[in-house]
């Protein structure tokens, strides 16, 4: 922790499966890192949310909030 | 390393069959999340409506029981009244709770019955595919008011939240949304509250949720929930209506 990058870091991990792509949580994640990936569709035919830049995560739990499918589990760091 | 978010024991692992997007999925995780919180999911009984959320039954993880339409409220006064050590909800659209079953909801508050109420409010009728609903905004296409609702034919749209809350036996009533995670997070403040009124032996209680209709409103998820906030926030203001301590 000595270099400070965001003071607390966390870890998303997204039921791909279940993700419907809605994009709620793209559009409320403060550090702007999820997308839904163009390159991989699911098992429901969608484009499911994924993160960019694990990285900048900030544990801040927005996206999970938003997720109408329940599909976002958050770690703190 | 902690967990700071998973899905809640209060929801069955079966996936919603609602549409991308639409936040009765948001809704019915904090029901099951303050089910959980409270220690009552054990010994809940939920009574689903009809409407877009008729299998609520498959997703919560307690009883549930399955009313005709707009009688919820009538069916979970049966379950309280057998039952009342049960903590007995009812989670309901507008078409049915404003529309077909407004006699149910207003009686059920009226006698004071001890049970706790989750009213979606998205301004349509969504299963069916659109139609204007009792709650549809002066102005706002549906399908069976192609130029918008006329307020001259149709009346305008009605505020359950405010009506019920000229009822004595209601004890608790308030109105949110879910258009942010703050919202998420005051609605679901809103809903223990609600849910504690019951659990305390007071009164009816209900909590109007605004929510989003992206599909029969033909917008993505995310503007479905801008068009909420500049356009059912400013008719249906947020807020409470009514609390114990303000009755007694």
């Amino acid at each position: 922790m000595a270099t400070a990058k965001p003071k607390v870091r966390g870890k998303v991990t997204f039921q791909e499966d279940l993700c419907k792509g809605c994009g709620l949580c793209v559009s409320v994640c403060p550090q702007k890192i999820i997308t839904l990936d163009s390159n991989k569709i699911n098992a429901k035919g969608y484009h499911p949310a994924t993160v960019t830049d694990m990285d900048k995560c900030i544990a801040c739990t927005s996206c999970a909030l938003m997720c109408p499918d329940v599909v976002i589990t958050v770690e703190r760091l | 390393m902690s967990v700071v978010f998973q899905k809640t024991r209060g929801l069955t692992d079966v996936p919603t069959h609602y549409c991308p997007g639409c936040t009765h999925g948001i809704v019915h995780r904090l029901v099951g999340e303050v089910l959980e919180e409270l220690g009552v999911l054990d010994n809940a009984i939920g009574v689903a409506p009809v409407g877009c959320s008729v299998l609520a039954y498959k997703y919560f993880n307690c009883d549930m029981h399955e009313a005709a339409h707009g009688r919820a409220p009538a069916v979970a006064t049966g379950i309280k009244r057998v039952h009342p050590d049960n903590f007995v909800f009812t989670y309901q659209g507008d078409g049915d709770l404003a529309s077909i079953g407004t006699a149910e909801i207003v009686h059920a508050a009226l006698r004071g019955e001890k049970i706790s109420t989750i009213f979606i409010n998205n301004a349509i009728y969504g299963m069916t595919g659109g139609q204007m609903a009792p709650t549809t905004l002066v102005g706002q296409k549906a399908t069976t008011a192609p130029y918008g609702r006329d307020p001259n034919h149709a009346g305008k749209p009605i505020r359950m939240s405010e009506m019920l809350s000229t009822i004595d036996g209601a004890k608790f009533v308030e109105r949110v949304t879910v258009t942010t995670p703050a919202h998420v997070r005051k609605a679901k403040k809103a809903i223990k509250e609600c849910f504690q009124v019951q659990l305390d032996g007071k009164g009816f209680g209900i909590v109007e949720v605004l929510s989003t209709c992206p599909t029969n409103w033909g917008y993505t998820p995310e503007e479905a929930l801008r068009w909420l906030e500049e356009n059912m926030i400013p008719y249906y203001p947020l807020g409470n209506f009514k609390r114990p301590e303000e009755v007694e």
